[in-house]
């Protein structure tokens, strides 16, 4: 029994979140096949098999300099047909999300999406995924052949194991031009910026700010974590416009598990509790000591932020000195 | 511009999920349903593309419950021409199963334009609008947040980690909507009332059982209880050393 792990590259680097979707295609138990589309060899992919990866097949083509939905999801298919793989895992990344899907229909079953558990017994595979934002946890038996699986970023953490993988490359064709869907470029955030989804340190911001300048502050916090933090906000402020829905957390935003998420001035209404309730520890810091926020919190300051949030920078600052 | 918009009823995002006796679903005693958040940017996109050129169709699709014909009004009144209910009594656990009869419906119509929601906010399954692509065989963007059309040829731009991917595709497309492309318009009295002579057609349907079984919803783990390290700049150091010390993420 083989499970085939999507991995993920960009501008030929494989993606780290790869380490996630490989460490739980190892956990299924039998062999592990990984898998890259990239124009040629992916720097990085090599690692994959310290995560469990028994063996790394690169699907080159010119096409794949950028990420190409429709010759990257053929040539997928074409493998999964041939290799006869149990499982297919994808991580449910931006592009996972949107290749997942274009793969499975190919091969006749839909995803099992965005997983946070996964186990094969002798009575088959239960995954568990979060619904309604994360409020109830779904599991759910997976009977599809193939099973297709995506996994949320951040979750599964990665396990190095001692062995390491034989690479193999492996050259397919795909449509001229590489299909009808082209990414004609990437306009890439600021330097520095990290997205909500991948950081381990998220530093949320809520009405409590008062005013869209005064993120900087939060902005402050996150740079003296060292590139490892990534700023983030409630749904009444991305409405207002003071901030970009992709930094949106939330149950019509995103759902997000750091390791430490700091929620400033926000009250926590269901709706963002949801998005961010599986974070490992839970800071908040408000003036008011009823908000609900502090019902899901660690750790409270209760307080004006534009007095604790400096000092917290200045504390951590200290630390990564 | 003809231009389908699929779309789905969910609970309200405030909804505080309590689980039903057999504890495999959401009881739905007392819980209120909208339009899906995201779909209502579908509906919006529809809206002003057939506004821009001037002439076409905005037809809504929708596969649920009877009640969900509440939900299509919705639409109507924000200004869709018509609307088709695929009724279900439930709603298939597996998406395969949703794309299939909603592309069975689809088919044999040449729509400009297939619009979805990225996503629904109940069972987030962020996949039935590339299933329905894949069905028809039709190109796909999916996360769309700007959106541009000349004629058959689509730019659009889709949020990625860390950056904006900027697509071309042509037209005949599925796409699926995200927020920000769009601010949707309230439905306004005259729409509401328009919106109940507008046809809506419903026609019974009967999904496959799929291959996703449920087997169990059950509410998230409890965290536990947090403790109020203090209050004001002063709190600031013990708050540090237990993130430290004690959690020790720090």
């Amino acid at each position: 029994m083989t499970t085939l792990a999507v991995l993920e590259q960009r501008d030929g680097v494989l993606r780290k979140i790869s380490y996630e979707v490989v460490t739980a295609a190892h956990r299924l138990g039998g062999s592990v096949e990984a898998v890259v589309c990239a124009p040629a060899q992916v720097q990085g992919a090599e690692q994959v098999g310290k995560f469990g990866a028994d063996k790394i097949v690169t699907l080159t083509n010119p096409a794949f300099a950028k990420y190409a939905p429709e010759a990257c999801a053929q040539a997928l298919a074409e493998r999964a047909k041939q290799g006869g793989y149990r499982t297919l895992v994808f991580a449910a990344s931006a592009t996972g999300k949107d290749l997942a899907p274009r793969v499975a229909a190919k091969l006749g079953v839909g995803v099992a999406a965005d997983l946070t558990d996964l186990a094969a017994d002798g009575s088959g595979l239960v995954v568990t995924r979060p619904v309604y934002a994360g409020k109830a946890l779904m599991k759910v038996k997976v009977t599809a052949q193939p099973a297709v699986l995506s996994l949320r970023p951040n979750v599964f953490t990665p396990v190095e194991r001692p062995k390491a993988g034989a690479a193999e490359t492996v050259a397919v064709t795909v449509p001229p031009g590489g299909g009808r869907v082209m990414v004609r470029e990437i306009k890439a955030a600021p330097a520095g910026t990290l997205d909500v989804t991948e950081a381990q340190v998220i530093i949320s911001g809520g009405r409590g700010l008062k005013e869209p300048a005064n993120f900087k502050v939060l902005e402050e916090l996150a740079r003296a974590f060292g590139g490892k933090a990534a700023v983030g906000a409630s749904r009444a402020v991305v409405d207002a416009g003071w901030r970009a829905h992709a930094d949106q957390v939330g149950q019509t935003g995103k759902t997000v598990s750091p390791a430490l998420y700091i929620a400033v001035g926000i009250s926590g209404a269901i709706q963002h509790l949801a998005g961010m309730r599986t974070s490992k520890v839970i800071v908040a810091i408000n003036k008011d000591k009823d908000a609900p926020i502090f019902k899901v919190a660690d750790y409270g300051v209760v307080g004006d932020l534009f007095e604790i949030v400096p000092k917290l920078t200045e504390e951590i600052r200290k630390l990564h000195g | 511009m003809k231009i389908a918009v699929c779309i789905k009823r969910v609970p309200d995002s405030e909804t505080r999920v309590k689980i039903a006796a057999d504890g495999k679903r959401l009881d739905e005693a007392g819980v209120k349903f909208v339009l899906n958040p995201y779909d209502e940017f579908a509906v919006e996109e529809a809206l002003r593309r057939k506004e821009k050129a001037g002439a076409g169709e905005v037809a809504v699709f929708c596969l649920g419950p009877a009640a969900a014909q509440e939900t299509i009004r919705t639409a109507l009144a924000m200004g869709a021409d018509r609307g088709v209910l695929l009724q279900v009594d439930k709603i298939p656990v597996d998406p395969f199963e949703v794309a299939k009869v909603i592309a069975a419906e689809l088919k044999g119509t040449t729509w400009d334009l297939i619009l979805f929601g990225r996503m629904a906010i109940d069972d987030y399954n962020t996949q039935v609008g590339p299933l329905v692509a894949e069905l028809l065989g039709l190109p796909c963007v999916t996360t769309v947040s700007h959106l541009d059309i000349e004629g058959t040829k689509g730019v659009a731009e889709r949020e990625i980690e860390g950056g904006i991917e900027v697509v071309d595709f042509p037209l005949p497309a599925v796409l699926t909507v995200d927020k920000g492309l769009n601010e949707p318009r309230y439905p306004a009295l005259k729409g509401i009332m328009a919106a109940k002579k507008k046809p809506l057609d419903v026609k019974p349907v009967q999904p496959g059982g799929g291959a996703l079984e449920v087997m169990a919803l059950t509410p998230p783990p409890e965290r536990k209880e947090g403790k109020i390290v203090g209050e004001g700049a002063g709190a600031v150091s013990e708050l540090v050393r237990l993130l430290r010390e004690e959690a020790k993420v720090l």
